[in-house]
């Protein structure tokens, strides 16, 4: 144990010492969520709308009302003249149009059956499909508000994706994924580099013929960056939950817990790397090669598994990220706890064993 | 018996034998100095004495305990120093000496104690809070050496402490050294330089891998089979071009003289005669003895 | 003007700290000067403002005819500088390695060809030439660094430890390669830690502490200090000089 302080202790001698590195340690995180959390922002707004009102009523001035302030949706060049729908979308700019015939206010009140058209310029098809789930929303809202609170409107479905996502705001999206993503990063990255550093500078040699065990190496090698990662990641929740305004609806220290054993397993991954490889350059490329293009391309950051080539989504299994953002999206978004994620928990833990297990035995007591 | 015990080593990388059937010993209080061109082998032989390489067949051992068999209780009386600066940069004098006192389980009583020894003797004291990458290359080389006797180790293995160290430096390096020795401790050190050989006990010269000899230095010295004379001559090429052009005889500058190596005959006849001949002066041409270098080259070159 | 090296009152300082305390000297024209001094002694900063790799704090000296201060431009190019450490990419062969500094130095085509064999054939590099750098023996690739640094036929070369950690054999043929360059009209100014290659240098000087203490021919300074050899002489002038002061 005395000897695992010992290295440790060293260890976080190097970190402090090294400015430059710890603030790109630190900063880095910080850039990366708000270049991710603006340019990889798929919010469609400014949505040009007409709207054709036969019904003329409170009710349908309401609607009209909820769909121009929602954010999403902007008028479009008013052509009062035109009254065909069709010939709206095609002769003004407007990309959707919704038609409102005479009688909505009274089903509306006698909730009865009726049908408000919107006809969506299918061309641009992001725009049609955000301009489509955005009008469902708003509509919903709209009906929800007109009826007394215990009453069910029956034949009202709504995708998964909005209602866990109710503002449809990707970056609620994307920001819990990018905490997995930058914590195997930055972990993986910190952990291979130490390690090839002393290979380096020929340390190495000379700890390897002290009375120390590769386990006790590594551990002191890797307990000062798991201190560092908290600190990363806590550094991008809190930017998350403050800039982006991601809400947080489950218990943050399950997150912390689950967290701390995602970041064991990328710190061993890391070590796992450092094994492979002798100098600092090739650590760092390995490194970010094993650890951003999984985390990012098959974990379900950015592409849904579920629609992946069956053999991707195989592989995805062995992704750490793939599960750890399931974990951070259901606590933080969702609000769920550990009789629905404890599979993922699992998972986790038994990736974790299976790269601390793999570093250890391959730490190498020889040199060549 | 011998407090460091090699027997019969082989070691190769692929095709390549970098270590062949290498045997030596060194008692307690003895310095062996290992004595070879680059390439020869001696990194890889030392690294595996520290357990740091396997090797394919022959036996190291400390006192009575084998290295295939107990490195760990080896790893306690062994000081081992690589041949680079193996130091964590960043660190400062005394946390570097610190941190291997507490891979070794030094107690804080003990440490402080132990410390203040070895400052004293390496002049490192007034330096404890400079950092490692801000001492001068001798001042390294004391370091590392601190680092590796903070255990007292019983055993030295030291390769080519001394490289770009200045003269000085490289005196009061060995000057430890000595102390150490005298206090009973085997110390095994590879050098390019021979007179850090002349001030060992022994000395193994090794070749290609193998040992070609070994001995005190003054048995090594006595091997050198030819004669070497010293001519005080201004060492021009043309004068190098006519030395060289007689039958057995090899010239080579030796600072502001040159020194000439015969194989067996006496040539002093033969050179002042060349010498007349063109019309080149010079003021004396004696035998010398041969020194360890001669040998070492004499050796090298066949 | 027959001088190859004139420096007069160099001082370098870094804050408090000076690291060249007014060094005077000149190196004619063919010598072979050895720079020595303990490790610190301000060897290193000393021959950097000599190649114009950094002006010095106060006074002034001229390099292969070039006013240090006012042309250190021009004085990389009629210079060659051969630093301890490894300055050869070791990725790429001898011959790459070659055409790479030589293409630096403005060298191409035949000309280019010709120095690389001339080189080759001075240093007898010969097979050596085609593998890569970094597999070679440190004694190869000093010579391979050497081979670099005289491409451009260099009237004066600046040679800073460059046997460090090679073994005696090697030593003795790189100095028989030195001599020839000497011999040629190359002036040498070269520092080392082996007191034997110190022997082998017309003049020299010993730097300590950022001034130069002794300076003549090592058999003048060996007779001066009555000590039984240069490395004795050198040690004993250091030790004095720290008594003193």
């Amino acid at each position: 144990m005395g000897k695992i302080v010992t290295i440790a202790v060293k260890e976080v001698r190097h970190i402090l010492r090294d400015r430059r590195s710890l603030f790109i340690a630190l900063m880095m995180p910080v850039l990366m969520t708000l270049l991710y959390g603006y340019a990889v922002n798929l919010d469609i707004n400014n949505i040009k709308l007409a709207v054709l009102d036969y019904d003329n009523s409170s009710e349908s001035r309401e609607l009209i009302n909820r769909f121009y302030h929602s954010g999403y949706f902007i008028q479009s060049q008013s052509r009062p003249e035109l009254s065909d729908p069709e010939k709206v979308l095609k002769l003004t700019d407007a990309i959707a149009v919704m038609i409102i015939r005479p009688g909505f206010s009274k089903a509306v009140i006698d909730r009865s059956e009726f049908q408000v058209g919107m006809l969506i310029d299918g061309a641009d098809a992001n725009m049609s499909s955000a301009a489509s789930s955005y009008s469902a929303v708003i509509f919903n809202q709209f009906l929800i508000s007109q009826m007394p609170p215990e009453t069910v409107i029956p034949g009202v479905t709504l995708s998964l994706q909005v209602l866990y996502n109710p503002d449809l705001k990707s970056s609620h999206f994307f920001v819990p994924g990018l905490v997995a993503v930058i914590l195997m990063m930055i972990s993986a990255l910190l952990t291979s580099i130490t390690i090839a550093r002393e290979k380096e500078t020929g340390t190495m040699e000379q700890l390897l013929t002290s009375p120390v065990t590769p386990r006790q190496i590594i551990m002191g090698k890797v307990i000062p960056y798991i201190g560092l990662a908290i600190l990363d990641g806590v550094f991008v929740y809190v930017f998350a939950v403050w800039h982006f305004g991601v809400p947080m609806i489950g218990s943050a220290v399950l997150l912390l817990i689950i967290g701390v054993i995602y970041i064991i397993a990328s710190l061993s991954l890391g070590v796992l790397i450092s094994t492979l490889v002798n100098t600092q350059q090739l650590a760092m490329m390995a490194a970010l090669t094993a650890t951003m293009l999984p985390s990012v391309m098959l974990s379900g950051f950015i592409f849904e598994i579920k629609n992946m080539p069956a053999v991707l989504q195989v592989i995805t299994h062995a992704i750490p990220a793939r599960y750890f953002i399931q974990v951070i999206r259901g606590i933080m978004l969702k609000g769920a706890g550990l009789e629905v994620l404890w599979p993922q928990a699992v998972a986790l833990m038994i990736i974790t064993l299976i790269l601390l297990g793999l570093a250890a035995k391959k730490f190498k007591i020889k040199i060549g | 018996m011998s407090s460091i015990s090699v027997e019969h080593i082989v070691k190769s990388y692929g095709d390549i034998v970098a270590v062949d059937d290498v045997s030596f010993s060194n008692e307690s209080g003895k310095i062996l100095a290992l004595v070879g061109p680059d390439g020869a082998g001696k990194t890889s032989l030392l690294r595996l004495m520290c357990g740091l390489l396997d090797f394919e067949r022959g036996e190291v051992s400390f006192g009575s305990i084998n290295l295939r068999y107990d490195f760990e209780e080896i790893k306690k009386l062994l000081g081992y120093m690589p041949q680079n600066f193996s130091l964590y940069p960043d660190l400062t004098v005394e946390e570097n000496l610190k941190f291997y006192a507490g891979l070794f389980e030094i107690s804080k009583k003990e440490f402080s104690r132990k410390k203040e020894f070895l400052y004293e003797f390496s002049n490192l004291g007034p330096f404890r809070k400079r950092r490692a990458s801000n001492l001068s290359g001798g001042m390294k080389q004391k370091l590392a050496l601190s680092c590796a006797l903070i255990h007292d180790p019983k055993i030295l293995i030291l390769d080519e402490p001394t490289t770009g160290v200045d003269p000085l430096s490289r005196r009061q390096f060995w000057d430890i050294l000595k102390k150490l020795r005298d206090e009973g401790a085997s110390i095994l050190v590879s050098t390019p330089y021979m007179d850090e050989v002349v001030m060992s006990d022994r000395a193994v010269f090794i070749h290609h891998g193998k040992k070609l000899t070994e001995g005190t230095p003054e048995e090594l010295t006595a091997m050198y089979s030819g004669f070497v004379y010293t001519l005080q001559v201004k060492p021009t090429v043309d004068t190098m071009e006519a030395l060289n052009s007689i039958e057995g005889i090899v010239a080579r500058r030796f600072g502001a003289s040159i020194h000439i190596y015969s194989d067996n005959l006496s040539k002093t006849e033969d050179i002042s005669e060349t010498l007349a001949d063109r019309n080149i002066e010079f003021s004396s041409l004696a035998q010398i003895e041969p020194e360890l270098e001669d040998v070492f080259i004499q050796m090298m070159g066949n | 003007m027959n001088a190859a090296v004139v420096v007069n009152n160099l001082t370098k300082k870094f804050g408090d700290f000076t690291a060249v305390d007014s060094i005077s000297l000149k190196v004619e024209t063919g010598e072979i000067f050895g720079f020595l001094g303990a490790n610190g002694a301000g060897k290193t900063t000393a021959i950097r403002m000599l190649c114009g790799l950094l002006l010095p704090t106060s006074g002034d000296g001229i390099v292969a005819g070039h006013d240090i201060i006012k042309e250190n431009e021009k004085i990389k190019s009629s210079i060659g500088y051969m630093s301890q450490k490894f300055s050869l990419y070791p990725d790429l062969t001898g011959k790459e390695n070659l055409v790479f500094y030589g293409s630096l130095y403005g060298l191409f085509g035949d000309r280019l060809k010709v120095r690389i064999e001339s080189v080759s054939e001075l240093l007898s590099l010969g097979e050596f030439i085609d593998r890569p750098a970094g597999s070679l023996p440190v004694g190869w690739r000093q010579r391979l660094a050497l081979g670099a640094a005289i491409l451009h036929e260099p009237k004066i070369l600046f040679l800073d430890e460059p046997t460090g950690g090679v073994d005696p054999v090697f030593r003795r043929r790189f100095w028989e390669t030195l001599y020839k360059l000497a011999d040629k009209g190359t002036t040498l100014f070269v520092t080392t830690h082996y007191m034997d290659e110190a022997e082998f240098c017309r003049r020299i000087s010993i730097m300590h502490r950022g001034r130069i203490i002794e300076l003549g021919t090592p058999g003048d300074i060996i007779k001066k200090y009555n000590q039984p050899n240069l490395q004795e002489t050198f040690i004993s002038l250091i030790l004095a000089s720290d008594n003193n002061g």
